[in-house]
């Protein structure tokens, strides 16, 4: 392996108030570049591969350091996909831990071997979004299944790592609103029946012993002029946000599914 | 009762506090409901409020009698109800006119509102001059040329000047008559060799003091109160201290009229109360509730060009809350609770401005308490008290937004702000100013190369700021002889030492504006595009530059430098009564009408648009999140800037944390980080734009809606369009 000083980094931005991404405040690194594409991506200016801000291990640590007074949490390493960058993901996670900082990494699993894997497991936290639950949709979805991060997640059990799971209700796709008339679900009982896809995949993620937490995100459309700006076309221009019955009901179902875990 | 010490033989509040003080390390669990009479009185002063809004801001005015401590009879709300009396007027919410320190403005605040000035207050100010006349009489012609062209901007020449604190609670826990005879001791005591204008001036005005304090003698006793003697219980605590407060805003219309650090001082009446099982926990939170929502209720008779630069009828009456002892304890009592807590009693409000005295070493329950207010009402500001302390000791409080001083022992000559963005236009312009052409400042060679070059805009800034201090300096010494003269504060300093400490409280407006653009000129290749005259009216920039607000060194030392720069030209020079030059960065709502009056600038802002409030980077500069910008602020040093560094932090509540708990711990964390840095202040929004943005569409249904402005918070629904637009606009800190 390269010595940390050599491994470049790409980086899109920096949030150093990330409130939202693990536990405490978090300086939150947004690497450059993401293979997915998913249609509900609120950063698509984080997917191309060719561009970025070229850092280093040291940089970054030196910046991070700066704001010790602040960070209750630690570093998140976010993208775009930070896995895709690997080399650099990991040997920042292990710098990081050597000043003993917390890190999280928010990754997809779209990349489950090698020096990507490596980083996966040297993560305090992994925060890995589930994009959908069935391969068609995720790969419908974001252009890949989920298989690398079912991966990745079998891996942090056996490991007994934590991971916190992240799911986006996208209406229609990932939350279904509508019954099979058409019209919108009135009731928890109805809204129950229709997405027993989620909440099969929900039980199923909660029989992970390592699943700490799971969010589900409400989809928003407040990227969308991201994609005007950079010419993208936007295929969920005319899909609404969820309604926040949906939400509340996802929410309740999740709460009782977690705190009926058998461990 | 109360432990002896040296407040018995002298005036000397901070020894009883120190002494007789409990700390409170408890969370907030204890604190009452607001009872049926709050409930029923609180709904009287909103219906009021809706009549008042409804009447275009001003329910009715007394035009006829001059205000002063007895000049109306005793006012009530509800008299049956209300545990604390008093009222400026004779009825709630009834403007008064206070023509000291200016007539004319009085009379176009009158005439704003389709009243006329009574004839007989008219004859009187034929042959009584203000202090407005006097400040124009001994003014220069640079100084007025200099007023007018927005250079120096905000300035007390015509309103009075405020920003004094009495220490309203000398009356309590001394009594009028102990304090009148402490006075009179003092006064002997000026009888130098030599009786020079200024002891003659200090006779003259302890005489002054000694009438005023007799005259609120009166007042009381038209309430049915005595407080000539000291107070004997919490109720009549409050009560005194209030009548103080009370006296001083029916003779002053100052800009700001704080109220001091009273909290941790009532407490020690209502521990001894509740220990000695006369009062109950409802009863004390009543008490506070009726004495706060008195504060809320207090008006001035205001011009609207006035409120165009400050907006919402902003009183400033601070009050100071926590801190940490140079003893070490900590100065959380239960009132620190409870004055908070009214935030919930009786909703959220902009007055008083309730602010905190953060140290990371405070009890971990209030500060958790303090962060939960906050997110829910957005009323809180908070300084730092450990910069302070160092400087003030464990007595001072805040006046206004960001100014602190020891309560009692000194005061400050409020001297607004000299705009420094339109001075570097001044500097490239060889002293034209870039709107009206006109020659403000000495005549210079304007620069004329194509591209800026860095050292020589330095050069002649330099020069600028040299000229442009030396002219504030003294601009400031004529407004605050003729205040003395013509409107002097004679109750509030009456709750004074004798012998005090003054500064002179210069400030700045437009820091951010004035590092990018020096940082623009520096880091990239500035092009000014000049008019017929030769003005540089536009600038084009090459190029990237460094931005104030990303915790970037390179520009933040240029930020921090032009305040150490500013500041040290401002102590160069010598001010009225020995006062000690100070600066404060903080603009309040005035950025907007400073940013009006200011020309396109080299960071590529254009004219007319708004400067950033108080120390805050530039809107949409910011890339690297909120605690990013913190850090650029706080590394402005206070040292340079002593009478305060204003920052304003607006934040979606879902941006801060998902939990509510995480919130509160997150925003707390935040808090400690960015005072441990060094920061001095920070106003905290948290808030959603959604909900701003309704409530610019019906403001009938948020009266109560309350946002933090640079130093003082505000009812949003009462900014101007234009303050609300750039309110929602610096809703920024949300994450994607």
């Amino acid at each position: 392996m390269l010595s940390s000083d050599s491994i470049i980094g790409y980086i899109h931005s920096v949030e150093t108030l990330g409130a939202l991404d693990g536990p405490g405040l978090r300086y939150v690194l947004f690497l450059q570049g993401c293979p997915l594409r998913c249609r509900f991506c609120h950063n698509p200016d984080t997917w191309a591969t060719d561009c970025g801000k070229p850092t280093t291990v040291e940089e970054q640590l030196t910046n991070i350091l700066r704001y010790q007074n602040y960070l209750s949490g630690g570093l998140t390493i976010s993208g775009g996909e930070p896995l895709r960058q690997a080399e650099f993901t990991l040997a920042l996670t292990r710098a990081a831990h050597e000043k003993g900082i917390h890190v999280a990494i928010d990754t997809s699993g779209v990349f489950a071997t090698g020096i990507a894997l490596e980083a996966a497991m040297e993560a305090d936290l992994l925060l890995l979004d589930i994009k959908a639950f069935s391969d068609s949709k995720a790969k419908d979805l974001t252009g890949f299944t989920t298989e690398n991060a079912r991966r990745i997640l079998a891996e942090r059990e056996a490991a007994h790592k934590p991971v916190w799971i992240r799911h986006v209700m996208v209406p229609n796709i990932t939350i279904m609103e509508k019954d099979d008339m058409g019209s919108d679900i009135a009731s928890k009982e109805a809204f129950t029946t229709v997405n027993h896809e989620l909440l099969d995949g929900l039980a199923w993620l909660a029989t992970y012993a390592c699943v700490e937490r799971i969010d589900l995100l409400p989809f928003h459309k407040m990227g969308e002029y991201k994609y005007e700006e950079s010419g993208i076309s936007y295929s969920l221009k005319n899909t609404p946000e969820p309604r926040e019955e949906s939400v509340e009901w996802a929410e309740s179902l999740l709460k009782t599914i977690m705190e009926n875990r058998g461990h | 009762m109360f432990i002896p010490g040296k407040w018995n033989e002298d005036i000397h509040v901070r020894d009883f506090i120190n002494r007789n003080y409990t700390p409170y390390d408890g969370d907030e669990s204890f604190l009452a409901p607001p009872t049926e009479a709050t409930k029923a009185l609180w709904q009287d002063v909103l219906n009021l409020r809706k009549q008042e809004s409804e009447a275009g801001g001003v329910l009715d005015i007394d035009d006829k009698t001059i205000s002063t401590i007895i000049s109306h009879k005793p006012g009530y709300i509800d008299q049956d109800k209300e545990q604390i009396v008093g009222l400026q007027t004779d009825a709630p919410l009834k403007r008064a006119i206070m023509p000291f320190g200016g007539i004319r403005m009085v009379r176009t605040s009158l005439e704003a509102y389709d009243h006329k000035l009574d004839p007989e207050v008219e004859h009187v100010f034929q042959y009584r001059k203000t202090h407005n006349e006097g400040v124009f009489d001994a003014y220069t012609p640079e100084m007025q040329r200099v007023r007018h062209a927005g250079l120096i901007t905000g300035l007390p020449d015509a309103y009075g000047r405020g920003r004094i604190i009495g220490d309203y609670r000398r009356l309590p826990l001394y009594g009028t008559a102990f304090l009148i005879a402490c006075k009179r001791k003092a006064k002997d005591s000026f009888i130098p060799e030599v009786l020079d204008a200024e002891a003659i001036q200090s006779r003259e005005e302890i005489s002054e003091q000694v009438k005023a304090l007799n005259e609120l003698t009166k007042m009381a006793a038209s309430y049915g109160f005595d407080i000539s003697r000291a107070a004997r219980n919490f109720r009549e605590a409050v009560q005194w201290l209030y009548f103080g407060y009370l006296g001083s805003v029916k003779e002053q219309n100052g800009a700001a009229m704080s109220l001091g650090r009273t909290s941790t001082f009532l407490d020690i009446y209502a521990e001894e109360d509740l220990k000695a099982g006369t009062i109950t926990e409802s009863e004390v939170q009543e008490i506070v509730d009726h004495f706060i929502m008195k504060l809320r209720m207090v008006r001035f008779l205001r011009t609207p060009a006035y409120d165009e630069l400050f907006s919402g009828d902003p009183t400033w009456i601070t009050e100071s809350i926590g801190g940490i002892g140079v003893d070490g304890r900590h100065m959380v009592t239960k009132m620190s609770y409870r004055f908070l807590h009214t935030l919930t009693n009786l909703g959220p409000a902009p007055e008083p401005n309730l602010t905190i005295l953060w140290s990371p070493k405070l009890p971990v329950n209030f500060k958790k308490y303090c962060t939960k207010v906050s997110i829910e009402t957005s009323s809180i500001q908070y300084e730092n008290d450990d910069l302070m302390r160092e400087k003030f000791g464990d007595d001072y409080a805040i006046a206004c937004c960001v100014s602190a001083m020891r309560v009692g022992k000194q005061m400050q000559f409020f001297g607004a702000r000299a705009n420094l963005a339109k001075a570097l236009l001044y500097s490239i312009n060889g002293g034209k100013d870039e709107k009206s052409g006109d020659q403000v400042g000495p005549v210079r060679e304007p620069i004329t190369s194509e591209y800026l070059n860095y050292d020589e805009v330095m050069a002649r800034y330099d020069e600028t700021l040299q000229w442009l201090s030396k002219l504030y300096i003294n601009t400031l010494n004529v407004i605050h002889y003729m205040h003395d003269k013509y409107c002097y504060e004679r109750l509030e300093m009456a709750l004074h030492d004798e012998k005090i400490v003054r500064t002179m409280a210069c400030g700045i407006a437009g820091l951010s504006v004035v590092a990018d653009s020096l940082s623009a000129i520096k880091y990239a290749k500035v092009r000014p595009i000049r008019n017929e005259q030769g003005l540089a009216v536009d600038f084009e920039i090459e190029g990237e530059f460094p931005q104030y607000g990303n915790d970037n060194p390179k520009v933040d030392k240029i930020a921090a430098e032009i305040v150490r720069k500013f500041m040290k030209e401002l102590s160069k020079h010598r001010c009225y009564r020995g006062a000690k030059p100070t600066q404060s960065i903080l603009t309040i709502t005035s950025n907007v009408v400073y940013g009006k009056k200011t020309g396109s600038t080299p960071d590529g802002r254009k004219l007319g648009e708004p400067l950033a409030p108080g120390a805050n980077p530039m809107h949409g500069r910011d890339h690297n999140g909120a605690i990013a910008s913190m850090r650029s602020v706080a590394n402005l040093q206070y040292d340079y800037s002593e009478d305060g560094i204003s920052y304003t932090f607006s934040i979606l509540p879902a941006t801060l944390g998902k939990e509510k708990e995480e919130q509160e711990t997150n925003l707390t964390t935040l808090l400690d980080g960015y005072f441990t840095d060094g920061g001095h202040h920070i106003n905290v929004n948290v808030i959603q734009r959604k909900i701003l943005l309704d409530a610019m569409s019906h403001p009938e249904n948020y009266p109560q809606l309350t946002i933090r402005v640079s130093g003082y918070a505000v009812h949003f629904v009462q900014l101007t369009h234009e303050q609300q637009l750039e309110v929602v606009r610096r809703t920024v800190h949300a994450k994607l």
